[in-house]
């Protein structure tokens, strides 16, 4: 069954200074999937995840070759706008980066930035919808306006999720969203991205092979700056096509 | 290699699979055997002996599982250790066959065979062929020789029909022999079974290489 694309690179090089970490690379995304991008340390997978949303633009010296198309667009053509483009394309790190504010607040304030401020009643609305999607508006109801920096780290990994989805994004890229949390809470988060693929085009980068192959629809196998092998992840864990995703999976190397 | 001691135990998983064949060949020979001499402590013997290979399947189930559990095997360890699963279970039942011939034997007891066996050594030998042949395939991923082995249990097929009607021909010639000429008819699709599991351990070894699950010759019976 052909599904349908979101995110589709064409030749796509990437250089930091003069080192060349991503080599034609041509990858579809699928809509509305969970895409997860696994490879050993230095593959380029997180440079590859930071160029669907541009975030390499802040990185000085790096130059950017080929095409990045989503829904149609070339990101990379000089008229993007960048903070449209952020908004849409959401993106979560390997460690809660909320803000030294209330619950409350870190939601308003993606909402602020983007001019996305309503009347309050409003904004209280969205910010129940986004802890409601990330299952914690019935423990966080209560306290919205004491510190994000009270929660434990699953909770403030889930307040992360939520500031995104709370500004309406078509993609999450998830970089290692899972590698600060305990085994437990990484499970749930996992269960928490099932969910949400049914509306979200998800992209995840991730060291851990067992959650690749739990939480994802796709996988690509990334090595030296190439993608060497894309296939459904069932696929990917069985019987990959390629002799170098099968040592890496195997663990003969790296 | 970074898993060392997780190859090295996929290896012994090879080796075990391999001895637990050997045990149920032994047994296929060894009820042969006394059914050709009705040597009824011969068969007592291999009925004894099966409750080792059923041990055996048991101990290899749980290699496999742990294997699985606790090392997350993917991609080719992964077939690996499925194929293996099906394997001894394959094995386990070929054991039982080779019992029941023992038990046929004591069935049959002092009286004298219809004939003298000659497709029954003919048909075992093959059927043992095909066996020793898969598992070697399995050990050397040699999906080729797997798939030519498939092909072989037509052979045994055919033998097994000439043995029938062999026997039928007997039982209609001569109604005071139906009992024996029954027994042999028994222990002969106790041995055309066995080709059809040998069949079954090629196919897993064709899984096991290429990924896929072959249905790679259908037997007759």
């Amino acid at each position: 069954m052909e599904v349908e694309s979101k995110i589709q690179t064409v030749d796509l090089n990437l250089y930091y200074g003069s080192f060349q970490a991503l080599t034609d690379v041509n990858i579809r995304v699928p809509a509305r999937n969970v895409t997860a991008i696994i490879g050993p340390s230095g593959c380029g997978k997180s440079t590859l995840l930071r160029c669907f949303n541009r975030m390499n633009d802040l990185v000085e010296r790096t130059q950017v070759k080929g095409q990045i198309v989503i829904d149609g667009q070339d990101i990379l053509a000089p008229d993007t706008d960048v903070v449209a483009l952020r908004r849409k394309v959401g993106m979560v790190f390997q460690r809660p980066n909320v803000f030294s504010l209330s619950i409350y607040h870190n939601l308003k304030f993606g909402l602020r930035i983007h001019n996305m401020l309503s009347r309050s009643d409003q904004i209280l609305q969205s910010v129940r919808q986004g802890l409601e999607q990330v299952g914690l508006w019935d423990d966080l109801k209560d306290r919205l306006r004491t510190n994000a920096h009270s929660l434990t780290l699953e909770q403030q990994q889930r307040l992360c999720i939520a500031r995104v989805l709370i500004l309406k994004p078509d993609i999450i890229l998830l970089d290692e969203p899972c590698s600060a949390l305990d085994p437990i809470a990484t499970l749930r988060v996992e269960e928490l991205l099932r969910v949400l693929r049914q509306d979200y085009t998800l992209v995840i980068v991730t060291h851990n092979m067992q959650q690749a192959a739990r939480v994802s629809d796709f996988t690509g196998f990334m090595y030296l700056g190439r993608l060497i092998e894309f296939a459904d992840t069932q696929r990917i864990f069985t019987n990959p096509r390629e002799r170098l995703t099968e040592d890496y999976i195997r663990g003969s190397f790296g | 290699m970074p898993r060392e001691g997780f190859h090295k135990r996929m290896k012994e998983l090879e080796r075990d699979v391999l001895a637990m064949g050997e045990m149920v060949i032994d047994a296929i020979h060894q009820s042969v055997a006394a059914l050709g001499s009705l040597n009824a402590d011969q068969a007592r013997q291999v009925i004894a002996n099966d409750t080792r290979v059923d041990r055996k399947r048991w101990e290899l189930e749980e290699q496999c599982v742990d294997l699985i559990a606790t090392q997350q095997p993917v991609a080719s360890d992964l077939r690996e250790i499925i194929a293996a699963l099906s394997i001894v279970r394959d094995l386990e039942r070929i054991g039982d066959y080779a019992e029941g011939i023992g038990k046929i034997v004591l069935m049959h007891g002092d009286q004298p065979l219809v004939k003298s066996l000659t497709y029954l050594p003919a048909m075992a030998e093959k059927a043992v062929s095909m066996l020793r042949r898969s598992l070697e395939a399995f050990v050397s991923r040699d999906a080729k020789t797997a798939c030519a082995i498939c092909n072989e249990d037509d052979e045994v097929d055919k033998l097994y029909d000439q043995a029938y009607h062999d026997l039928l021909h007997r039982m209609i010639e001569n109604p005071s022999v139906i009992t024996r000429a029954t027994y042999l008819i028994w222990a002969s699709h106790n041995i055309e079974r066995i080709a059809d599991r040998a069949t079954n351990i090629a196919e897993s070894v064709v899984y096991l290489v290429t990924g896929t699950p072959t249905e790679l010759n259908v037997s007759k019976y």
